[in-house]
């Protein structure tokens, strides 16, 4: 043990480590590991399975034991959404503002059918089939809502695969950003022609080939 | 007994007789207005001109007193386009008419009701918006639902579903990203949402302040319009839709919104519901009101404490345990779906003692738990600064605006569907409507947390009823045919008592088995509608309350 440490110090861990104050490992693995083990969640609720999320935080599920219930209200504070709930046409750009606020690195869970494919609403004139339209997803959490446990057990999972370094953002398909003159000029481009200022950047909710 | 004063003239109201309505003098009333008649199965209907709706409008509210108008309904037929403005009384709500609208497929104008009611101006804009319908002298007819980009009406019949959305960049730009000032004004523009902790979900309130006070509130919805009217319209009454309305008013209100689609649909198909379901189907609605109000108490006071520990995580606690008895009766948590026509889905669970003693259990623990809540919330003295005599509405405007259920009970308004238009098993049962008269955000509080109580007297009585019911009678579901098909053109609107207030439902049949129209009017579009009257010349932190004070959904707001 170290010098001038009380018994309070001595912890199982430390026993482990021995008597060296000093681990050796990769830094890499060292940070993974940090950042699997404290993560930031953002305070974000769109739909019904934001009250399970409420419920995942507060006090029977408790997300906190599980390195992983400092609920931030500002993106700018947190490395993790969890997406819970339906996206719709007026959120999706909303939606990804606030991702796009969020420090690197930063994970996603979808959670619930409306963020992994539409759920019931998927039929709906207004409804982004998936959150992963819009911005990569890491973990998807089923369910119609799913469960606080079940949202635990995502959440834990994505620690896990952050602590191992083997998150990977998925691509993003058709939510995209293009010119508008590039666009095809079916009979709803050229409707808008004259409104639109060609040089503008637009964005296209493509309803029809959106899985 | 009511609250409010008695309007004169109230006792000489047109058409009231003993017996209920009389149609014929609210026609001879509009006189000349009305070109034609028809009958709805909740309410005889006026045909009126596209021109003279607010003639008509003015004279049955202050003539025969129809001083609430529920719901405006705007719908598409192969010839004309069509809008209902559905209105009752608050004194009464089994008094009913409905002001039918057409106007000519080409070019769909209509004058709007907005002169009258200021509820109509919401609901206009929806109509614009989904249906189409322009309406004529509306102060802001302006897409509300869907973004202002937006290309076509989704709810006409010729509406292309697969046509892609093109939105341009511009719109989406941060709006506080250049300078804001403006030199002739000391306002400032601040955006609240819609990714805001405040905001109860996805609202976003377009706040122009004046130094600390709010000078002007513009609510901005649409950002969870997920389509429920389209998708109701495109599924079978059996059995597609009824897990629809969980997801309307998603806080574990589950069986009160399945119940304003059951009540509707029954009516529409004469479908008998037994006794014993209506127990059951009682019960079980209390018990979400219950959890419905305790999510409410504990986020307002997340809103006005800033508190994310003690009052939210009480509230949550004693939430759980009426989830897990909902779980146990219904197999899930919180889309319970739990609800059939002419009926329930099953009976009580096995062993039905274990049930009935949870339930008690949880009964009875109640009070003690509730006195926190007064220890906690109403007896404190920075809620009552934040609360008492902020986020006024007065009960006139409340009405004006179509407000019900704890926010129009919280104004004295002495209104609530359970008792004036008796449905289920409460009329047979002993409880007592809450009102306060303080029209503040305090107000609505109280009104909640005594409901809590009202609704646990509510559930005792029934599992009473149940405990002692005889086994061979325990009928949970009335025969129902396998595909239901109502009459053609048959029209009704019903409405229950939801935690949130009002809950209307309005369907047209055409004779297939799906409806041909199916129209939400939910409590909350109307609640937040006030919210500018209330917050106006307010401080921020009592805006955030007000809007606290509403509990609203969101999922129920957009639709």
């Amino acid at each position: 043990m170290g010098e001038g440490v009380d018994a309070r110090f001595n912890s199982k861990l430390r026993e482990a480590f021995g008597s060296t104050p000093f681990i050796l490992t990769k830094f890499d693995k060292f940070m993974n590991w940090v950042r699997g083990s404290s993560m930031f969640m953002l305070q974000f609720g769109i739909a019904c399975c934001s009250i399970e999320m409420m419920h995942t935080y507060a006090v029977k599920h408790d997300l906190d034991r599980f390195g992983a219930g400092v609920p931030r209200a500002s993106p700018r504070q947190a490395d993790v959404i969890i997406v819970p709930g339906t996206i719709v046409s007026k959120f999706a750009p909303r939606m990804k503002r606030v991702y796009d606020q969020m420090p690197e690195p930063k994970f996603v869970v979808g959670m619930g059918s409306c963020t992994i494919s539409g759920g019931p609403f998927q039929e709906g004139y207004n409804v982004i089939k998936g959150a992963e339209e819009v911005i990569p997803v890491d973990i998807h959490v089923p369910g119609c809502p799913p469960r606080p446990e079940a949202l635990v057990y995502g959440v834990a999972k994505l620690q896990e695969r952050v602590a191992n370094g083997e998150t990977s953002p998925v691509t993003v398909k058709p939510y995209e950003l293009e010119q508008f003159g590039d666009l095809d000029r079916d009979e709803l481009v050229q409707h808008l022609a004259s409104q639109i200022d060609e040089e503008d950047l637009v964005m296209r909710y493509n309803w029809a080939e959106s899985p | 007994m009511s609250l409010e004063e008695p309007t004169p003239g109230s006792a000489t109201e047109v058409g009231v007789t003993e017996q209920g309505l009389d149609y014929d003098a609210i026609e001879s009333l509009l006189g000349d207005l009305v070109v034609g008649r028809e009958s709805h199965v909740n309410a005889e209907s006026f045909v009126v001109r596209p021109d003279r709706v607010a003639a008509a409008l003015d004279r049955l509210k202050n003539r025969a007193g129809f001083d609430h108008l529920s719901c405006v309904t705007a719908q598409e037929y192969e010839d004309r386009f069509e809008s209902i403005y559905h209105l009752k009384k608050y004194a009464d709500p089994t008094h009913e008419v409905n002001l039918v609208v057409p106007t000519g497929r080409e070019n769909p104008h209509s004058q709007s009701g907005n002169a009258v009611f200021r509820t109509a101006d919401w609901h206009e804009r929806e109509a614009y918006d989904l249906v189409g319908i322009e309406y004529d002298d509306h102060p802001d007819l302006r897409r509300i639902l869907l973004p202002e980009t937006w290309q076509g009406h989704p709810l006409r019949l010729d509406y292309d579903q697969e046509q892609p959305q093109v939105v341009a960049f511009r719109e989406h730009a941060n709006p506080l990203q250049q300078d804001q000032r403006d030199d002739d004004t000391d306002t400032m523009f601040v955006n609240i949402g819609p990714h805001h902790p405040a905001t109860h979900g996805v609202l976003h309130l377009k706040t122009t302040l004046d130094g600390e006070q709010v000078a002007d509130v513009d609510p901005d919805i649409g950002y969870l319009h997920r389509c429920e009217e389209q998708m109701c319209q495109q599924s079978t009454y059996r059995h597609q839709i009824m897990p629809y309305p969980d997801r309307w008013d998603y806080i574990s209100a589950g069986i009160l919104n399945e119940w304003a689609y059951a009540r509707a649909a029954e009516d529409l198909a004469d479908i008998d519901v037994p006794e014993y379901a209506q127990i059951i189907r009682t019960m079980s609605a209390e018990l979400c009101r219950i959890a419905s109000h305790m999510l409410a108490v504990g986020t307002f006071a997340l809103d006005v404490y800033g508190d994310f520990t003690a009052i939210f995580m009480y509230a949550t606690r004693d939430r759980e345990i009426v989830q897990n008895i909902l779980e146990d009766l219904t197999g899930q948590r919180l889309m319970f779906n739990y609800l059939r026509l002419g009926g329930v889905a099953w009976d009580l669970p096995d062993p039905r003692e274990e049930f009935f003693e949870k339930t008690r259990d949880f009964l009875d623990d109640l009070p003690a738990k509730l006195e926190e809540y007064h220890d906690l919330i109403t007896g404190n003295e920075i809620f009552q600064l934040r609360c008492v005599n902020t986020g006024v509405l007065e009960p006139d405007v409340a009405k004006s605006y179509g407000t019900t259920g704890p926010v129009a009970r919280g104004s004295g308004i002495d209104y609530d569907l359970r008792r004036d238009d008796p449905y289920g098993y409460y009329p047979d049962l002993d409880w007592n409507v809450v009102v306060e008269d303080g029209c503040d955000n305090f107000a609505r509080v109280l009104v909640r947390l005594r409901e809590v109580e009202e609704s646990a007297k509510i559930i005792e009585q029934c599992l009473d009823l149940l405990e002692d019911w005889p086994e061979d009678d325990r009928e949970i579901q009335s025969n129902v045919p396998r595909t239901l098909k109502p009459e053609n053109d048959r029209e009704i609107y019903r409405a229950v008592e939801a935690a949130k207030g009002e809950l209307g439902i309005y369907i047209r049949s055409d004779g297939t088995d799906k409806p041909a129209r199916f129209k939400i009017r939910s409590p909350c579009f109307s609640n937040l509608q006030a919210l500018p009257e209330m917050s106006e010349g307010e401080y921020v932190p009592d805006l955030v309350a007000s809007l606290g004070s509403l509990d609203i959904v969101l999922g129920e707001v957009d639709r």
